[in-house]
């Protein structure tokens, strides 16, 4: 990030247009709901208490499920580009399905896991009372099942490309594995996973499919932003390019001010 | 490929068992239909080409089985479903998908298109459809009514106010006087029979169509309250029709007394 200007100055043709091509192609729809929103009603649909109820619920479960993330991603990503263990390609390809499996699918798979009657959820039920289904808790799964695979794959990407020998070094001046990890590699890593969370939390923030599927809609408890969006499109289109608005204006402005605190190092 | 070399292969007007078929199929529906612009000799028209249908996903069952009947009786046509929420179609429609056909579980989301002005002519009732208590099988809460929906600890789904079995479950609940909250408010009809099939939730108020579409996975509770909260469901020709001739035959079939036999037969009511 040395000069842009200068950088501009010699970006070569080949590489310019088609980045502005691709900048254009992202940006468009964009503006197009910024062309079309109501502005006139808009502070009406601001005032309700149930859009900033989902928003608030929003940033929460999507933080949960970032944090959620952060914990056992990381350990998983380095366990895949730092051990060597019979089947590690096909665990790899296992923990990229989240990406490729529609998000409603993933809902159904969550509720046959952990639902009242699923495969584990059965037993939550009958031992300790537990039931996911239809509460925060299960928006928070469905959004770690969601987004995860972005921060693993992001910081396992990071891993690969860090220099393993500074690990080598601190094991030959005594320090155990952990240790190693803790102190060197993680700070060696840390853009990496500021990345990869970041992307995990924008996903986060914008699941629809298996939030709605697993952990159902009701206002205060389930209801994202994406589920009050969806549902305002079906009988107030208006409503919904304003809530649209809300939600891209909050993640526009949490993703870029963390993006100048946390992510210029690299 | 072989469709067509089939339909060269064949004669255009030999008196075949199929074509007869079509006749009496036309001349049977021509009661319907009165405005065909084929005149007297409509019923030897050939018809062809992809019929699009827009139809609300409640249809699911008995339109896949016309659409079938439909093909069999019009060799060379091809019927493709888009299945859906009536106001997730109507917004396509309005925003210029290319279909020829649509019909919608509520009069209100076809208003939205007949405003917009896509329809060509005014669209007509085909069926209507009645609210049921969809429980566990076995029933094992013993739901009768309404209000024993209300019982502590039985987990309630109902469709959000916003999809039109959502407001129709709502009239219901207030005619019979009953103060419900559900633990989710799904956004669509199926969503929510999913819940009771899945066994997550103990009980939804959905379409009687989508109890009997369920098998024996759900067990259906009917109640009176649901004479108060019925849906007519409209059908009609779009007017961008890229197929528009075999779109009217399609919307005569459904309207047809063969057709109204399947309606009938997956659980709606004649208008």
């Amino acid at each position: 990030m040395s000069g842009p200007r200068g950088g501009a100055r010699t970006a070569p043709l080949p590489l310019l247009l088609p980045a502005v091509a691709g900048l254009a192609f992202l940006l468009l729809p964009l503006i197009a709901l910024l062309v079309r929103t109501p502005w006139s009603t808009l502070p009406d649909q601001l005032t309700s208490t149930e859009v900033w109820q989902a928003l608030r619920l929003s940033l929460l479960c999507a933080t949960s499920a970032t944090v959620l993330s952060l914990v056992v991603g990381v350990p998983l990503a380095w366990l895949l580009a730092r051990t060597d263990f019979p089947g590690r390609g096909l665990v790899r390809a296992l923990v990229t399905l989240p990406l490729v499996l529609p998000p409603v699918v993933g809902g159904v798979a969550l509720l046959l896991a952990f639902g009242r009657n699923g495969v584990v959820g059965q037993w939550l039920d009958a031992w300790f009372g537990i039931t996911i289904p239809f509460t925060t808790t299960g928006v928070v799964l469905a959004e770690t099942f969601v987004a995860m695979p972005f921060l693993v794959i992001s910081v396992e990407g990071t891993l690969r490309a860090a220099d393993p020998r500074y690990e080598e070094a601190a094991a030959t001046l005594g320090a155990s594995r952990f240790t190693a990890f803790r102190r060197v590699t993680l700070p060696l890593i840390a853009p990496g996973v500021a990345a990869g969370a970041v992307l995990a939390w924008a996903r986060a923030l914008g699941e629809f499919g298996a939030t709605i599927t697993f952990a159902g809609n009701f206002p205060g408890r389930t209801q994202t932003m994406p589920l009050a969006v969806y549902l305002a499109l079906q009988n107030d289109p208006a409503a919904a390019i304003a809530l649209s608005l809300v939600l891209l204006a909050v993640s526009i402005a949490v993703l870029a001010g963390l993006r100048d605190r946390w992510m210029t190092a690299s | 490929m072989t469709r067509s070399v089939r339909r060269t292969r064949r004669p255009r007007r030999t008196p075949t068992v199929a074509a007869a078929a079509v006749a009496a199929l036309l001349a049977l529906s021509a009661c319907g239909s009165a405005d065909s612009d084929a005149g007297g000799g409509g019923a030897a028209e050939k018809l062809s080409g992809t019929v699009t249908v827009f139809a609300a996903a409640s249809l699911k069952e008995s339109f896949t089985a016309l659409g079938e009947r439909f093909e069999q009786a019009h060799p060379g046509t091809r019927v493709t479903f888009s299945f859906g929420g009536s106001d997730t179609l109507a917004a396509s429609i309005t925003g210029g998908a290319p279909a020829d056909v649509f019909a919608a579980a509520s009069p209100k989301t076809m208003k939205t298109v007949t405003d917009a002005g896509g329809t060509d002519g005014a669209p007509a009732t085909f069926a209507r459809n009645r609210l049921e208590i969809a429980t566990l099988p076995g029933n094992p809460h013993h739901v009768s009514a309404l209000k024993d929906l209300t019982a502590p600890g039985l987990k309630v789904v109902l469709c959000d106010r916003t999809v039109p079995c959502g407001s129709a479950a709502r009239t219901a609940l207030d005619a019979a006087g009953v103060d419900l909250t559900p633990v989710s408010y799904e956004e669509d009809v199926k969503s929510a029979l999913n819940k009771v099939v899945l066994k997550e939730a103990d009980a939804a108020v959905v379409y009687r169509t989508d109890v009997r579409a369920a098998g024996d996975k759900v067990e259906g509770v009917d109640f009176p309250e649901s004479a108060r909260a019925v849906n007519d469901y409209p059908i009609a020709l779009l007017k961008d029709a890229p197929n528009a001739a075999a779109a009217k035959a399609f919307i005569a079939l459904v309207r047809s007394a063969d057709g109204r036999r399947t309606l009938t037969g997956a659980g709606f009511v004649e208008p």
